[in-house]
């Protein structure tokens, strides 16, 4: 069956501008009751913009190590922005916002992910661990004292990705060996050069056999 | 080498690397992460050609766009008072006119800015740059060094005439000669942070940038020409920056454009470049082709070197690096000539990458060398022996210190090189071909200016402030480990702050000068406060006053666990507190410019790298299995930074033997693997155990703690010894970085 090609709508009357054009012309300003003088003032300010950037957010309840947040934004916003820009969390890095770098890497639920390739909103009612949530008061975790005396980096960029890959290589069986911590560790990239050091870390946090 | 020097003497281990809690933990801010209020977000939108005009500009869309506040071309574009005088506005790396954003409508290459678009949000600004739509009057772009050789010419800058000593056609009348050619493509720094700026104006005359530099001094000279303000308004951040290797030695375009945004809509803007824009807007190593013919007597003796290096520019400016110095003094040979040409393209500017032009020219040199040394029937080692450069033969006067013979001894026991055969493909591990390498790499040893202020506190803790920053080295624990060791203070009753053009002026952090120049001005002004505090220990009724003794000296004093003592006689050790108290002070209080003097030697640092690798001949995939790296850079300050930063080299020059490689697509110009998934670049199952070994002898008269640079020779001669390798293991001869597996195939 041949595919119908569809054609592409100039940016003007694109869907989402289209929504946006609804939401701000007709229902929101209805809502709001507003009398014609508020109205003239409504849109002085931009209050038609504001309402309907609001009614364009979609709500978002995720645990950020350990404390639970209610926010609101926008579908498109990635889970590393939204950490980054939204809530000053900037521990973890943005390196390429193409997953091609392992720099943002935070933990959802356990597990290892890049939160620039997860929009926010799929993480809705997951737990999310940062490089700022590893510490247990002031008594730094394991890996980051590992990555501290084995010197596991130089300009400390990529760090915060390396350590949270570190523990979840570990968490997943895939430290058993020099070799195998190397290929289970090539999705972060240190353009310092300190991948001796950083395997030298997991593999002695391995070996200690604390619980990571 | 004396263990117990600049160790930190409680943990009985080499100090730790000061920031690194704070880079554990994510607390290290870095330029896109300050906290300020009220920010706005820039994106830069980039032309789809690489030469030719803007005809004409849509913005309006991106205008309408929800939560945009501006969008700025050179339709709009706020007059910057530094590019009406057509003056340099962001210093020139040697000659031209650099690139003046938004200026007017010329495009000289592929994804130079054309529009700035700025919105509330990151994603608003980065949705409504890409509804900027532009029309253009295209030139033929040219972005090929090979076909546009007949343009090559002599740099107008200063520093790079012909050299000659001798017949610069000597090594031809040699009786073993060789003449090759070899290649490199373009490499890019790509530092894992992105290029970052937020520019706030804190007054019509008044801004304050946190950006991503090796240099906050040198980016406020930069900003002063550009907008014409007093250097006092303005404060450049930057303590810590996530890696540059090079590309953050100028200010680009990018960082004017954010502060002339910020400016415009009147509100704080950050801007951080995409990661494809890291590769086509903030310099790269150019592309470089270069001749060398050498030629030796039969027993092994250099006659003649010729050196030829040509390497890509920008269209609007000239970048020149040391890729041909190197030749120039590396061996004792009686006929060496040299030659530098630049051809221009349609690229950004180049910029010094990591080792830069050296680590280019020795891959040339040391890659001829192995050649010849097979030509010789010689063992590398042995030929390069042979024609050891006992004085610069360059400038014909001493070396300050040379220990490259040692480095050759303590890297062949490491390596293994005993196990080594002369002829290619005698050793096999299974299927894979095995072989070793080596190359010698050397840097000049540099000392410039710096200027530190050191407060010691009535807590007796030190704090010292410094205007230099870290890009990844461990500057601020270099700086820690000589004061610990001046002072006998404990490194964690030292606070370093730097990063700041609000602190006492400190260099630039390249040419792998940092440790030599700023090293020293820790070690002068704690040199000035044991003088003081000597005073004090002089004055009257001070417990180390005896009637024999009215004067007490520095160096009579022992300094020990923040307390000082006589030599003589340890019991009157009085801690720094009470010192202060007794002579009613808060603390003592010393800035210090430092700064080297002329000396009749040549200063160069020097290394050697051994590599160990298996080639697959059926796949031609390359397995490195061990590296060795060894370094004469006089005392060596921090021996765990220090070390680390060897290996980074290393593993940063691996990337430039086997991997690196901006593919350009000529007929539109634009590279085609702008990205960190088709550029290549090391990971960590590519990187083998690297073992580094320094000499750690103290130069005598680099500076007063005898160190000599360590960053660039870390990579000067690995590149020509991952190649060398791979000929001793296939028998092939790859003079085409990188050495890709198609290229090593056998069917």
């Amino acid at each position: 069956m041949a595919r119908k090609k569809l054609p592409h709508p100039p940016p003007d009357q694109q869907p989402h501008e289209g929504r946006r054009n609804f939401l701000k012309q007709s229902s929101i300003l209805t809502a709001l009751a507003v009398t014609p003088a508020s109205l003239l003032k409504a849109a002085e300010l931009k209050l038609d913009e504001k309402a309907a950037t609001y009614f364009e957010q979609v709500p978002l309840s995720l645990e950020i190590n350990g404390k639970t947040h209610k926010l609101s934004v926008e579908p498109r916003v990635s889970l590393l922005d939204l950490l980054r820009e939204q809530l000053g969390q900037t521990g973890t890095k943005k390196g390429c916002d193409h997953g091609q770098c392992g720099a943002c890497t935070v933990h959802v639920n356990g597990k290892r992910v890049l939160s620039c390739l997860s929009l926010a909103v799929m993480q809705d009612g997951k737990k999310v661990t940062t490089i700022e949530g590893l510490e247990d008061g002031d008594k730094l975790h394991p890996m980051q004292e590992a990555f501290i005396k084995h010197d596991g980096f130089q300009c400390g960029y990529c760090t915060p990705g390396q350590i949270m890959s570190g523990i979840a290589c570990i968490r997943e069986g895939h430290a058993n060996s020099e070799e195998e911590i190397r290929e289970y560790m090539s999705g972060n990239i240190c353009r310092c050069g300190a991948y001796p050091n950083i395997v030298k870390a997991i593999a002695e946090v391995k070996k200690g056999g604390q619980k990571v | 080498m004396d263990k117990d020097f600049f160790f930190d003497k409680k943990k009985n281990d080499p100090i730790s690397r000061v920031d690194g809690r704070a880079k554990v933990t994510g607390k290290a801010t870095y330029a896109a992460e300050h906290k300020v209020p009220n920010l706005a977000y820039g994106f830069l939108v980039g032309s789809t050609i690489a030469k030719g005009r803007i005809k004409s500009l849509d913005t309006k869309s991106a205008e309408r766009a929800p939560g945009v506040l501006g969008v700025i071309t050179h339709v709009n574009a706020p007059k910057i008072p530094g590019y009406q005088t057509g003056k340099d506005p962001a210093k020139p790396p040697t000659a031209g006119q650099p690139l003046r954003i938004f200026y007017d409508n010329q495009i000289f290459y592929y994804d130079q800015p054309i529009a700035l678009v700025i919105a509330d949000t990151y994603d608003r600004a980065l949705f409504a740059a890409k509804l900027v739509k532009a029309q253009y009057e295209k030139e033929v772009h040219q972005t090929e060094l090979e076909t546009n050789l007949s343009k090559a010419r002599i740099p107008t800058g200063p520093r790079k005439e012909d050299y000659k000593r001798g017949d610069a056609d000597g090594y031809k009348n040699a009786a073993v000669k060789i003449e090759q050619e070899y290649y490199h493509p373009v490499e890019v720094h790509n530092p894992m942070e992105l290029g970052s700026i937020i520019a706030r104006w804190d007054g019509p005359d008044k801004l304050t940038v946190y950006t991503k530099t090796q240099g906050v001094e040198s980016t406020r000279n930069s900003i002063k020409d550009a907008f014409k303000l007093s250097p006092e308004n303005i404060t450049v951040n930057a303590e810590h920056i996530g890696g540059a290797f090079g590309m953050g030695l100028r200010t680009w375009p990018y960082e004017i454009a954010a502060i002339m945004g910020a400016q415009k809509i009147g509100k704080p803007l950050k801007l951080a470049l995409h990661r494809e824009q890291m590769f086509t807007n903030v310099g790269y190593r150019p592309e470089t082709i270069q001749k060398i013919g050498m030629g030796a007597t039969a027993d092994g003796k250099l006659v003649g070197i010729f050196h030829e290096a040509t390497a890509n520019t920008s269209a609007y400016e000239e970048f020149t690096e040391a890729t041909v110095n190197i030749t120039q003094f590396m061996y004792a040979c009686p006929n060496v000539a040299t030659r530098y040409r630049l051809v221009p393209l349609n690229f950004v500017t180049p910029i010094w990458m990591r080792g830069p032009g050296e680590a280019t020219g020795a891959f040339a040199l040391e890659s001829a060398m192995d050649e010849l040394a097979y030509a010789l029937k010689l063992d590398p080692i042995e030929f390069r022996l042979r024609n050891h450069a006992d004085i610069d033969p360059e400038h014909n006067r001493p070396w300050s210190s040379k220990h490259l013979k040692e480095c050759y001894e303590m890297g062949a026991e490491k390596i293994g090189w005993k196990d080594r055969q002369l002829e290619p493909r005698s050793l096999k591990d299974g299927d894979w071909l095995v072989g070793y390498g080596m190359g010698t790499g050397s840097f000049g040893a540099m000392r410039w200016v710096a200027t530190v202020k050191a407060k010691l506190q009535p807590d007796g803790k030190l704090l010292l402030q410094c205007s230099v920053n870290d890009m990844g080295p461990g500057t601020a624990t270099m700086m820690t480990a000589v004061a610990s060791e001046a002072m006998g203070l404990a490194p964690d009753k030292i606070t370093i702050q730097m990063g700041s053009t609000k602190l006492p002026p400190g260099p630039m952090q390249g040419g792998s000068n940092v440790t030599s120049t700023v090293g020293s001005a820790v070690h002068d002004v704690c040199a000035e406060l044991k003088m003081q505090i000597a005073a004090l220990a002089s004055k009257e009724g001070s417990p180390f006053r005896t009637r024999k003794v009215k004067e007490v000296k520095a160096e009579d004093l022992v300094f020990s666990d923040g307390s000082v003592a006589l030599k003589k006689n340890e019991s009157t050790k009085i801690s720094f507190q009470d010192l202060f108290r007794r002579n009613n002070l808060q603390g003592l209080e010393i800035t210090k410019e430092s700064k080297g003097q002329e000396q009749p030697y040549s200063m160069y640092s020097f290394s050697m790298h051994f590599v160990k690798l298996r080639v697959h001949p059926a796949t031609g995939r390359v397995k490195i299995d061990h590296v060795v790296s060894c370094a004469d850079a006089g005392t060596i300050i921090s021996p765990k930074t220090a070390a680390s930063q060897m290996i980074g080299g290393a593993v940063g020059v691996i990337g430039m033997a086997l991997m690196e490689d901006l593919v350009v697509d000529h007929r539109f110009g634009r590279p085609i693997n702008n990205n960190l998934a088709d550029y290549h670049v090391p990971v960590n199952a590519d990187i083998p155990n690297i073992d580094v070994l320094f000499v750690n002898k103290k130069d005598p008269f680099t500076n007063p703690m005898g160190s000599k640079g360590l960053g660039e020779i870390a990579l000067v001669g690995v590149a020509p010894a991952v190649a060398n390798a791979v000929f001793n293991a296939t028998g092939k001869r790859i003079r085409t970085l990188p050495i890709t597996p198609d290229k090593l195939m056998e069917t």
